[in-house]
């Protein structure tokens, strides 16, 4: 048992950390945030050239060959600076979807350039009525020629509007939430038939809402075996799980930080803040979730790429729950402490706040994931 | 970052197995897994069949024959325990003034006591809460007075674990009341059959008898058997409840508790169906198992600092709050997981040999009971509110 670093994880979280620390300020990101891209083409030029768009890919297809913990890293120090570039979009879904199931000639394709920061990538999956269904696809795609046409609405893709690719989720054949008879495919978002409504978020992020009439796309459009992509959907969105729980983990701290600096100089009835006992335990109980969470995107880090599926779904649906919960008391109580301070959009630690309630919105809440744990639960004897 | 055990990790914990199938009496790991009363005989024997292997002083170096283990292997060593259903081992002896006896005792209190530890010939007790030092621990007010070769001992101790099982009891005492309350007090060992000491039995709301009172009405206590400088007894306290908390979370037994939780779940029957497979109780069982997987991460993670070199301080604290917080609630819902019969209870059925037909589910007898005792896990050891005092004030410099 080993939690330790390798050199080269440590001078990846340090890269990314310089990088966020000194460049990456509350104002920078609010400047970005608010700007009509909604991120910074500047920035994103800036991972490709550090490698990081790179990170979870293979050596084949020229990416960094990183695993979860690799993932973790870069996620945690991205969540200290509310980073808003569409890397969860680009390199995890979207890429990870490409590597596991394009072809040679696809993956050469779309992921050099997606490395090289040249291409940006968007996963339209989630329907109005699907909620965190991940085998809920009520879009169709039916063969029309050599290729496919495409029918259906798409439901806050992230980073939707912004792509230059969009990778569409259809059903090729089964009922509305079979996992069989789910396909893949590359589609334009200029192509004919597309319709993209794009939309800020609470949290400064961009989606999507996106509509596809009769959209037709060639054979090669398709990416692997049409109706065969649900393993590699879960997977994907396994990696994504733990990309956001990490990222989590980076925003809990810099919130924790935060509220401890404030309890120590804040000074009311004579005395700092931080000398009263309700708020001394209230911060350690910020604290241990903060620890429980670490704990939580290390163990899924840990399980992310295992080929045991129901080990992995449980421990990442651990993890998303742990850290959903722990997330939204962090930021509650992290306003709270900061009384009327952390009510204010001037003030940075409240952005922190509202992108950790929102990332419990995100790939399935604590509901969503407590359900789904509870049924991969073990309920026999546990294999020793 | 690997979460793995080594291959020589596996191998030990393959070994700790094999002697707990070996050596572990049937009868007495039957008797904890079904919450009855061990009897002093049978703790004493299983803690020597320990010490026989070499494997009873988990903390101690080797040289005073101790296992010399790190944090990882016992780590491992106390979770296969938990699983097999053996006792825990008493901690009065060897894991509290075991440790403080190696640390600031002479070469004589040394070679007296730690073999006499090892070999289970001393019932160690603490005589360090009074009834008006609990939480405030340093306002005890248990006087220790020097005359010629010996102390003469006034006061009273309370909620002292086992005493009524003890000849030997480490108990913390005033030896100048004019001083700063920490600075006046001493670390003295005393021996229970000494003249003036009265163990009086305390019955705790589950009808059991587990902790005492004792008092000490003149008594003479020589003075070689002062550990450490007179009046500064603190540091010997204050070493003995941060020393090698690692195994604080309580980990194991939490998982045995969650394990047997699901098989009494499984066997309580709600609408003809599992209780189990209800979806609200369900998501109770599943709330507290991630918990607890978060908690065994964060515990592993002060377990490898600790392994290399790191100190466990103020972190175990939050070991001991989040551990007794999940055991807790296991042996809650395991209590409403029994419905109605919760509520009837025959104490004798927990003694060995007890012939009586059970009333209701053969399981349910002793588990409401076990629910009110586990209320002291989070009172014991320093209470989870002084624990969040000692990580406000160490961690975050409050």
């Amino acid at each position: 048992m080993d939690f330790s670093l390798t050199d080269e994880q440590r001078m990846l979280q340090d890269t990314v950390a310089r990088l966020v620390r000194e460049q990456y300020d509350f104002e920078t990101r609010q400047k970005l945030a608010k700007s009509e891209l909604g991120f910074s083409r500047d920035f994103w030029r800036q991972y490709a050239e550090m490698g990081l768009l790179g990170v979870p890919f293979s050596e084949a297809v020229g990416g960094f060959g990183g695993g979860g913990v690799e993932l973790m890293l870069v996620m945690q120090e991205f969540g200290k600076g509310l980073v808003v570039e569409p890397y969860l979009a680009t390199v995890v879904l979207g890429g990870g979807l490409v590597e596991a199931l394009g072809s040679d000639a696809q993956k050469e394709d779309i992921l050099g350039r997606v490395i090289a920061g040249e291409l940006l990538l968007a996963f339209a999956h989630g329907e109005p009525d699907s909620r965190y269904s991940l085998s809920q696809v009520a879009t169709k795609a039916e063969r029309s020629g050599d290729g496919w046409k495409l029918t259906g609405q798409k439901a806050v893709v992230l980073n939707g509007a912004e792509a230059d690719l969009l990778i569409v989720s259809a059903r090729v054949s089964g009922n509305l939430t079979d996992t069989d008879g789910i396909g893949l495919f590359l589609v334009d978002p200029k192509a004919a038939g597309v319709k993209i409504r794009g939309c800020g978020t609470i949290d400064g992020l961009r989606v999507a809402e996106i509509s596809l009439d009769g959209v037709q796309v060639g054979a090669d459009a398709a990416l692997g075996e049409p109706g065969k992509a649900y393993a590699a959907i879960e997977r994907v969105t396994g990696r994504g799980i733990l990309a956001l729980c990490s990222e989590a983990v980076g925003a809990m701290e810099v919130v924790c930080n935060m509220t401890l600096e404030y309890l120590k100089t804040r000074k009311q009835f004579g005395q700092p803040i931080g000398k009263f006992q309700a708020l001394q335990h209230r911060m350690v109980d910020m604290f241990m979730e903060l620890e429980q969470a670490r704990s939580m995107a290390i163990l899924a880090a840990s399980v992310v790429d295992s080929d045991d599926v129901a080990e992995r779904e449980r421990t990442l649906s651990a993890a998303k729950y742990i850290i959903g919960k722990g997330g939204r008391f962090v930021a509650e109580q992290g306003i709270q402490l900061h009384g009327g301070i952390g009510m204010t959009w001037e003030y940075a630690m409240p952005h922190f706040a509202k992108r950790l309630v929102m990332i419990d919105h995100q790939l399935g809440d604590v509901d969503f994931h407590l359900d789904r744990f509870s049924a991969l639960m073990e309920t026999a004897e546990a294999a020793a | 970052m690997d979460l793995n055990y080594t291959a020589e990790e596996q191998a030990f914990r393959e070994e700790v197995r094999q002697f707990l199938r070996e050596k572990l009496p049937p009868e007495i790991a039957a008797k904890v897994k079904a919450h009855k009363r061990l009897t002093k005989e049978e703790i004493v024997r299983w803690q020597k069949i320990l010490n026989e292997r070499g494997w009873f002083a988990l903390h101690w170096p080797k040289e005073y024959g101790g296992t010399g283990w790190g944090p990882i292997k016992r780590h491992i060593f106390e979770e296969e325990m938990a699983a097999a259903g053996a006792p825990g081992i008493v901690p009065f002896g060897v894991s509290m003034v075991g440790p403080v006896i190696i640390k600031f005792g002479t070469e004589e209190q040394k070679k007296k006591y730690l073999p006499r530890i090892l070999n289970q010939e001393d019932w160690w007790c603490q005589g360090y809460s009074e009834p008006g030092a609990g939480s405030d621990l340093a306002s005890l007010k248990t006087r220790a007075v020097r005359e010629g070769d010996y102390y003469i001992v006034n006061g009273q101790k309370t909620w002292t674990t086992l005493g009524q099982h003890a000849n030997m009891m480490f108990c913390l005492v005033r030896t100048n009341p004019d001083a700063k309350p920490q600075e006046g007090i001493s670390f003295l060992l005393i021996d229970m059959k000494t003249p003036g000491i009265t163990v009086r039995p305390i019955i705790t709301l589950d009808g059991e008898h587990e902790v005492n009172e004792v008092f000490l009405d003149n008594v003479k206590v020589p003075v070689e058997n002062l550990v450490g400088e007179e009046n500064k007894g603190w540091t010997c306290a204050k070493y003995l409840l941060t020393y090698e908390r690692t195994g604080i979370a309580g980990v194991g037994m939490a998982k045995e508790g969650l394990r047997r939780l699901k098989e009494i779940a499984s066997k309580q029957l709600k609408n003809g169906r599992p209780l189990i497979e209800d979806p609200g109780f369900r998501a109770r069982i599943a709330a507290v198992e991630m918990e607890l997987m978060a908690l065994e991460v964060t515990n592993l993670r002060m377990v490898a600092a600790a392994q290399n070199g790191g100190v466990p301080g103020a972190e175990s604290s939050m070991l001991k709050v989040r551990g007794t917080e999940i055991r807790q609630e296991i042996t809650n819902l395991t209590r409403q997981a029994l419905g109605p019969y919760a509520l009837p209870y025959v104490p004798e059925a927990r003694d060995a040999g007890y012939q009586g037909e059970p009333i209701g589910p053969e399981y349910a007898n002793p588990l409401a009971a076990e629910y009110f005792n586990r209320r002291k896990i989070s009172i014991y050891g320093g209470s989870n509110e002084i624990q969040k005092n000692i990580i406000s004030k160490m961690i975050l410099g409050l």
